[in-house]
């Protein structure tokens, strides 16, 4: 039987995997969805805390975290859209109108 | 959820995670990173939460890896060599994710003693009536301010993604 502490490190895990991936690519569409590894690897630990303690409460911010994810993806691709019309490039070290 | 399928699913969930960011095709990425999605909605339900492991398949590696997959094809993006230089970013990059994961896990291993062993739960404890029942009670504020981020959502889209008289995009850089 697999104990929650178990789901816990797996989530670290996959996190980590996530935070690497912001870290070390550059292509702004790999980073985007290491940003949803990330949010995955949480809901999995709210999911295995929820049950943990028998309650409902780690299921219902999942769903809502899935609703922020879904809404973030359409404003997100959108963001990458309008960069690529702009500067027909999706590498983010070439976005540095902003950088001083 | 016995040991021997959640030892299977976590390996397969970090090899296919570590394809996600270590594969040069963006169309490879994503279809690793679909396998992931499918493999966490698999855990979800093995924990016993029915109905959100079936809504992690329907909406994030249905809906929301369709919408990247449009993207990358719209934007024809190809292969690209893994990026060279700024190794010394890349050193940072490598330590400090290594630094966080053992942080994390030093943290896992010595959590309280309930979290040491697997709980019993009521058999509709994922059911979609218990999780609506929590939805619609206590948390009803979150659901309804949850309408109007999807309505902000919508518009931030369509706003960014739409050509203007002019021939530019939308959203101008």
């Amino acid at each position: 039987m697999a104990p929650p502490s178990y789901f816990m490190g797996l989530s670290a895990i996959l996190f980590c995997i996530g935070v690497a991936g912001v870290m070390l690519r550059r292509n702004v569409i790999i980073i985007f969805m290491s940003i949803e590894l990330m949010l995955n690897a949480v809901n999995l630990a709210f999911v295995a805390l929820g049950r943990a303690w028998g309650s409902v409460d780690g299921q219902a911010i999942v769903f809502f975290v899935m609703t922020v994810a879904a809404a973030e993806a359409a404003v997100g691709l959108g963001i990458i859209l309008a960069i690529f019309r702009n500067r027909a490039t999706i590498n983010a070290d070439e976005f540095n109108l902003m950088r001083w | 959820m016995p040991l021997w399928l959640f030892i299977f699913l976590a390996a397969l969930s970090i090899i296919s995670s570590l394809g996600v960011i270590l594969q040069r095709h963006p169309v490879h990425s994503l279809l690793a990173l679909v396998l992931t999605l499918i493999v966490i909605a698999v855990l979800f339900i093995g924990l016993g939460a029915t109905t959100v492991g079936f809504l992690q398949m329907i909406v994030y590696a249905g809906a929301i890896m369709v919408l990247f997959l449009f993207v990358i094809w719209l934007l024809n993006l190809q292969s690209q060599p893994l990026e060279a230089g700024r190794l010394a970013l890349k050193l940072i990059g490598a330590l400090g994710s290594a630094a966080l994961i053992a942080e994390l896990l030093a943290f896992v291993l010595h959590l309280p003693a309930p979290l040491g062993h697997e709980h019993p739960v009521a058999p509709d404890y994922g059911s979609i009536g218990r999780l609506a029942q929590g939805l619609f009670s206590r948390y009803l504020i979150a659901f309804e301010i949850t309408s109007i981020l999807l309505l902000v959502g919508v518009i931030g889209g369509v706003a960014l993604a739409r050509r203007t008289a002019a021939g530019g995009a939308g959203g101008s850089m």
